[in-house]
């Protein structure tokens, strides 16, 4: 998800331009031949997009045993006992992992912009490397380095008082421990969507406010932040949705630490907690179905209530 | 005001740094951790090389792991990777010129759907999907991993952005005027002209698609069908290090320095298409920008 959201945006101001050119040159071509060309991704997007929405809606106001349900499996899930912490912690998670990314990535970010093109190709490059790590492997590697034992940063861990595994992965800790590292896979293709949106910034703009008498922090905090607020908030949603699915990290570092990290940690692994060891699609498919809703409101929202994509 | 400014450039200097090595010395850290022993990872200090011999034998044990699963894995994730990739970029190829050239009802419709559920996070679906296909009984089979990859909204819309900057009308138009079917205008002018944004578009599906985790996580459950990443979860639970009380179902026991290959091992197939892939991709994301 991160690398598309990375290219999309470089991508996503393009088709703005031709709006004027699409009613004025002639289309072209039959009816019937767009049907042609796009019937094999619509069958894609039926089978594997449209079809399981409708399904496990389907399943959330069913009966185990069919019939309809009305809001029967959603009172159920939410009346378990791990529904609520498991929304909690996504919650404690989505607020550290969000702060951490508007106030790192745009300091950063801000600094490289202030670089010369070549050096802060270097540390865009360097930033973003770790993003190629994303899934199991990355959380292996933060499995090394949170143990104080193994830890390049063991000085930094002990500083703390952490001097074990046990230690680190306390209860408290881990909306910290996983912020840290969906923030280490993500920061770096943040980043250079931020330093791609500042260098969009008019030049003369920044000329005139250092004419002004605006010193580097002004200019960054008065005019440079203010123009890219819009992507800001485009990072802020993605990250909502996305950061609500929580799955992998969880699920490893809990089968790491012998059991410290509960199999239910956020509503994902419930919901397929529910699935295959209580057998019950059907209640499982009703938390599906409230994770579906934040992952779709989030997008429709961008497309629909922003400017970010426009279609010709 | 000169003192001020440059201790500025020191604190800026030093948080570059920092970041700098919060973000690589982990990777270096895993690559090093190859070369030593499960007892020199924890004795001699983070940054030192073992020695080539002890990455010989962490290969070997890792391989030789389970008979054999290590690349039994990588094996699959090749499979599930390449045939999603196939089928996405092929797809998302006629698709995006079919939106970008062509008009038909419903078209915008099916753009804003793409978009979408190309900004919807693909996690939210893997339940759904999962009980779509033990409906039709496919779970535990390729077929499981490699369909839900075929569908790549992302790729039809850079695909759609290439086709709506880069190609000019008239040059279709006159090929039509010349007697050139619809497909044959596709086939012979347009396809060309797009390799590079379809090398691009398989590059992103590549990646996501090794990298994932729920999705093969949720519908496989063979260890032997596995793909790397949710293999590693595998080779975790037989790591006697991370499993202190319960040292693992099998008898066979893997040390970190192995983990830690196995961490390297499945990276660096990304690592090695990304350098491969490079000069290509360069030119893919700079199509879009060179136009008129």
């Amino acid at each position: 998800m991160k690398v598309s959201s990375t290219a999309s945006i470089s991508a996503g101001t393009t088709p703005a331009r031709n709006r004027r050119v699409d009613g004025a040159l002639p289309v072209g071509g039959s009816r019937s031949a767009g049907y042609y060309f796009v019937s094999l991704y619509a069958v894609l997007l039926i089978l594997f997009g449209v079809i399981p929405t409708g399904y496990a809606i389907f399943l959330a106001f069913t009966k185990t045993g069919g019939g309809f349900a009305a809001a029967l499996n959603f009172t159920r899930a939410f009346n378990d006992f791990r529904f609520l912490p498991a929304f909690q912690h996504i919650a404690e998670f989505l607020v550290v992992w969000m702060s951490a990314e508007v106030i790192l990535i745009l300091i950063l970010a801000l600094m490289l912009h202030s670089l010369s093109t070549r050096t802060s190709a270097f540390f865009r490059f360097l930033f973003y490397m770790p993003g190629a790590l994303a899934g199991a492997a990355s959380v292996l590697v933060w499995l090394f380095m949170l143990d104080p034992t193994l830890s390049p940063g063991h000085l930094f861990l002990k500083g703390f008082g952490l001097s074990q595994l046990n230690l680190v992965l306390l209860p408290g800790h881990l909306p910290f421990v996983f912020a840290l590292i969906a923030f280490w896979t993500g920061a770096g293709g943040w980043i250079v969507v931020m330093y791609g949106a500042l260098n969009n910034i008019p030049e003369e703009l920044l000329e005139a406010a250092k004419l002004d008498g605006a010193n580097a922090l002004q200019s960054a905090i008065r005019i440079k932040l203010p123009l890219i607020k819009k992507w800001v908030a485009y990072m802020l949603i993605l990250s909502f949705a996305g950061g609500t699915q929580l799955f992998v990290e969880p699920q490893l570092v809990g089968q790491a630490s012998a059991g410290l990290v509960s199999n239910t940690w956020t509503p994902n692994q419930l919901a397929y907690y529910i699935a295959f060891n209580n057998d019950n699609f059907n209640e499982a498919a009703a938390i599906s179905v409230i994770l579906l809703v934040l992952g779709l409101g989030g997008a429709t929202f961008l497309v629909w209530r922003t400017k970010f994509f426009e279609i010709n | 005001m000169k003192i001020f400014k440059s201790s500025g450039k020191l604190i800026g200097l030093l948080i570059l740094v920092g970041f700098t090595a919060f973000f690589f010395v982990p990777v270096i850290w895993v690559v090093l951790a190859t070369t030593k022993t499960d007892h020199q990872l924890t004795s001699a200090g983070p940054f030192t090389f073992g020695s080539l011999h002890t990455f010989i034998a962490a290969w070997k044990a890792l391989f030789g792991f389970d008979n054999g699963i290590m690349a039994s894995w990588l094996k699959n994730s090749a499979i599930y990777s390449f045939g999603g990739v196939a089928i996405a970029a092929f797809a998302a190829v006629v698709a995006g010129y079919g939106l970008a050239l062509t008009r038909f009802v419903g078209r915008r419709t099916l753009l804003g759907i793409t978009l979408v559920t190309m900004i919807m996070p693909a996690t939210a679906l893997v339940l759904p999907l999962f009980l779509e296909m033990n409906s039709v009984h496919l779970t535990d089979t390729p077929w499981s991993v490699i369909l839900p990859f075929s569908f790549f909204p992302f790729g039809v819309y850079l695909c759609y952005i290439f086709f709506s900057s880069t190609i000019p009308r008239d040059l279709l138009s006159a090929a039509r005027v010349d007697g050139c079917s619809e497909w044959g205008v596709f086939r012979y002018l347009a396809l060309p002209l797009a390799r590079p944004v379809v090398a691009l578009v398989a590059f992103f599906a590549f990646v996501a698609d090794w990298n994932n985790y729920y999705l093969p996580f949720v519908m496989i459950s063979d260890n032997n069908k596995l793909p790397v990443q949710v293999g590693l979860e595998y080779l975790i639970s037989s790591t006697a290090a991370f499993n202190p009380g319960n040292p693992g179902s099998g008898t066979e026991l893997v040390k970190r320095p192995e983990l830690a290959l196995a961490v390297l091992v499945a990276i660096s197939v990304v690592a090695i298409v990304f350098l491969f892939a490079q000069r290509t991709l360069v030119k893919g994301l700079l199509a879009g920008a060179t136009k008129e």
